[in-house]
């Protein structure tokens, strides 16, 4: 279980703001500003915080879907690692297969102009993998392996449900038996009944195919049903990462005792019981993130340190990292 | 257009789809194009477009065998008769008989020393289908001296002009250039305005921003003017076939701007989509992006517009011609014909001459409800 399989080192991703006629940049939405984590073989590490933290960037930097602005991206592959960010094109088209992505929207992810059969047939036939006869059984047993039937191929992707346009997205991520699946909100806008299948589907594929995920979504439930490993996101940073047990049930950032906070228990009694962080202001701009540590602005634990100082990701207890000067000594509540 | 019964369907599938409810498999497996076809009929408007547009062309495809006349016969002695009345009644007779013309008694004025017409009652001509006129080479394949309809004697049914040639068969022979100019410099509008808007949409930068000026700066020329000196800088000595595909180079040249903007906004808002990166993620070069992407989803807007900008083509040529730019004499168009109606006493003397406009109202229209309903019907997925 302890063998690698996906390294980064402080992946930076800033977007330029250009102003003006004559285009000049005049600033820089940090996205991601400085992200290091490793990723096990055969494990799911989920990314979470609210929207615009820069979990999707991270998505898509990871698979070079857009250029990061630095950092290393070190996949492994039969044991030896490579630096994706190294890589020119030719080769970066070689690891490709390793790696695949599932998006957020099964409506906009999948080309309504295509049979199904097509879009999973897509990657085979541009690495050429195979063509013919051997390609439509390739994706057949694509479609099986989703839950789908063979005769779904001929359809239109109209022509299915959200759930099932998932799985058909999830098909195509597996075409290339891949190691590593970056998975973007897979399931966020499926209604809640179609994400438990596809939520157990993807738990079955993972063992069945050998498979890590890298599963982003803001959904605490979610994440805490599928991942092994959870990093919560602020502002383009990691605040706290560590296995998703412990950290659901002992926070140790205050932004993470707030999310635990925000998410509704399933028991009425228990939920009136609970106290609710409310977290006052709204998320700063990337663009311009305040001082010291990005989240004291609306931090309730806030002492003036950390406006001057930005703690480090440290470990706090065993396995788990933690970015706030005050990590040991705050009794932060769990769910 | 396969798929479309169900019975037949049912047979192209495979044994393990016989249990599969053939309705319903075939509403899923309809492609975009039988979603579109589906919509664009219920439009009664563009059926009826559709079907005008393809009888005017085939009108004008088959000219030599539908105009009674060829259209460089002429005949000094009929110079603007006006449009011939066709009989069913014989008034010496008192009953009703196959349609006739009556022969022409010319008259002329002492004023203006102009001729006038009248019928003369005691000849007689019936009208005849599959006549026997004027020898022709059909597309330079058939050669017959067949006419769907015509007559031994005068049969003018929208009146000659001053050569004494038949209008109406000018007008058929006519629009053999002003429909395929259409069709012909919209093709190489969207040749280039899809290629343009592709490359700029897609590689974006300083080409985008370029190809973005260049398109602005046709659109502010005036365009009359600038197809003016434009046709004005064809040599005098040109055939009329190289002076018609000259003009088409010229509108075409000044058309591809609109087509490829739409077509950039197009590919920028597919460049990013979903289905565009994980095709990118499976390593799919941009080529193929273009190609299996890209294109076909600006595709359908590309031929939206086509349809729009084609009356606008027409109506270009039909305007140089009008101002003696473009197609020449003996070569005929709708703009040439318009030609001989520049002059108000013209006009007001042989106002059948002005029946050369209505094919070009017909036909823009026509274009119109065609151009619409495709429109609508693009995006069969919304309701």
């Amino acid at each position: 279980m302890s063998e690698p399989l996906l390294e980064v080192q402080d992946l930076v991703k800033h977007f330029p703001i250009r102003k003006g006629l004559v285009t000049r940049t005049v600033g820089a939405v940090r996205a991601v500003d400085g992200v290091s984590f490793t990723l096990q073989r055969g494990e799911t590490l989920g990314l979470v915080g609210e929207s615009g933290c820069g979990k999707t960037t991270i998505g898509r930097c990871l698979l070079r879907l857009i250029e990061p602005s630095s950092g290393s991206i070190n996949l492994y592959v039969d044991g030896k690692a490579s630096d994706l960010m190294q890589m020119n094109p030719a080769e970066l088209k070689r690891v490709r297969p390793r790696m695949q992505m599932v998006f957020q929207d099964p409506q906009a992810s999948l080309n309504s102009r295509m049979t199904v059969g097509d879009i999973i047939a897509e990657p085979l036939v541009v690495n050429h993998v195979c063509r013919g006869a051997e390609l439509e059984q390739r994706v057949v047993s694509l479609l099986e392996a989703v839950g789908l039937r063979a005769q779904d191929r001929r359809r239109y992707p109209h022509a299915f449900s959200g759930g099932q346009r998932q799985r058909v997205g999830i098909a195509r991520a597996l075409a290339l038996q891949p190691s590593l699946i970056v998975a973007d909100e897979p399931v966020s806008a499926l209604d809640v009944s179609v994400q438990a299948q596809v939520l157990n589907l993807m738990t079955d594929l993972r063992s069945q195919f050998g498979l890590s995920y890298v599963f982003i979504s803001h959904g605490l439930g979610v994440v805490e049903h599928i991942c092994d490993r959870v990093a919560v996101m602020y502002l383009g940073r990691i605040v706290e990462m560590g296995v998703t047990r412990d950290l659901f049930l002992n926070p140790r950032h205050p932004y993470t005792e707030a999310l635990l906070s925000a998410a509704p228990v399933a028991d009425p009694r228990e939920q009136r019981k609970r106290e609710r962080i409310r977290l006052t202001g709204d998320v700063p701009s990337p663009a311009n993130p305040p001082s010291g540590c990005r989240f004291h602005p609306r931090c309730r634990y806030a002492q003036p340190i950390c406006s001057q100082q930005e703690p480090q990701l440290t470990e706090a207890s065993p396995g788990c990292l933690v970015a706030c000067h005050f990590a040991t000594e705050l009794k932060l509540a769990g769910v | 257009m396969t798929n479309m019964n169900p019975g037949s369907t049912a047979n192209m599938q495979i044994e393990d789809e016989l249990s599969e409810d053939p309705q319903a498999l075939d509403r899923g497996s309809l492609s975009y194009r039988q979603l579109v076809w589906r919509r664009f009929r219920k439009s009664k408007l563009a059926i009826i477009g559709a079907g005008i547009l393809i009888a005017l062309y085939s009108l004008s495809l088959f000219a030599d065998f539908f105009a009674p006349y060829s259209y460089i016969t002429d005949n000094m002695l009929n110079r603007y008769v006006p449009p011939t009345h066709v009989h069913v009644y014989d008034t010496k007779a008192g009953n009703l008989r196959w349609p006739f013309v009556y022969g022409l008694k010319s008259t002329r004025d002492r004023e203006t020393m102009e001729l006038s017409f009248t019928e003369d009652t005691t000849k007689t001509y019936p009208v005849t289908l599959f006549h026997r006129g004027d020898s022709y080479r059909m597309l330079g394949i058939v050669s017959s001296n067949l006419h769907l309809i015509g007559s031994d004697g005068p049969f003018y049914i929208a009146g000659t002009d001053r050569m004494g040639r038949d209008l109406f068969s000018r007008i058929l022979f006519g629009g053999r250039v002003s429909l395929t100019i259409g069709l012909v410099g919209v093709f190489l509008s969207i040749l280039l305005g899809s290629l343009l808007g592709i490359l700029s949409g897609y590689r974006g930068g300083w080409l985008d921003v370029a190809i973005q000026r260049i398109i602005e700066l046709l659109s502010a020329f005036p365009a009359i003017p600038l197809w003016m000196s434009l046709a004005a800088a064809l040599p005098a000595g040109w055939s009329g076939l190289q002076v018609y595909f000259a003009i088409t180079v010229i509108l075409s040249l000044l058309g591809w701007g609109g087509l490829a903007r739409q077509v950039r906004g197009k590919v920028l808002s597919t460049r990013d989509a979903d289905y565009v990166m994980a095709a990118r993620a499976a390593g799919a070069s941009h080529w193929y992006v273009i190609t299996r992407h890209l294109a076909p989803t600006a595709y359908s807007h590309i031929i939206i517009i086509a349809t729009l900008s084609i009356p606008g083509m027409i109506l270009g040529e039909t305007a140089l011609s009008f101002l003696g730019l473009g197609i020449r004499p003996p070569m005929t168009s709708w703009g040439v014909l318009l030609q001989d109606a520049q002059r108000v006493t013209v006009v007001l003397h042989y106002p059948w001459l002005l029946i050369s406009s209505l094919p070009v109202v017909i036909v823009v229209i026509a274009f119109n409800f065609v151009g619409d309903a495709l429109r609508d019907a693009a995006d069969p997925y919304s309701n």
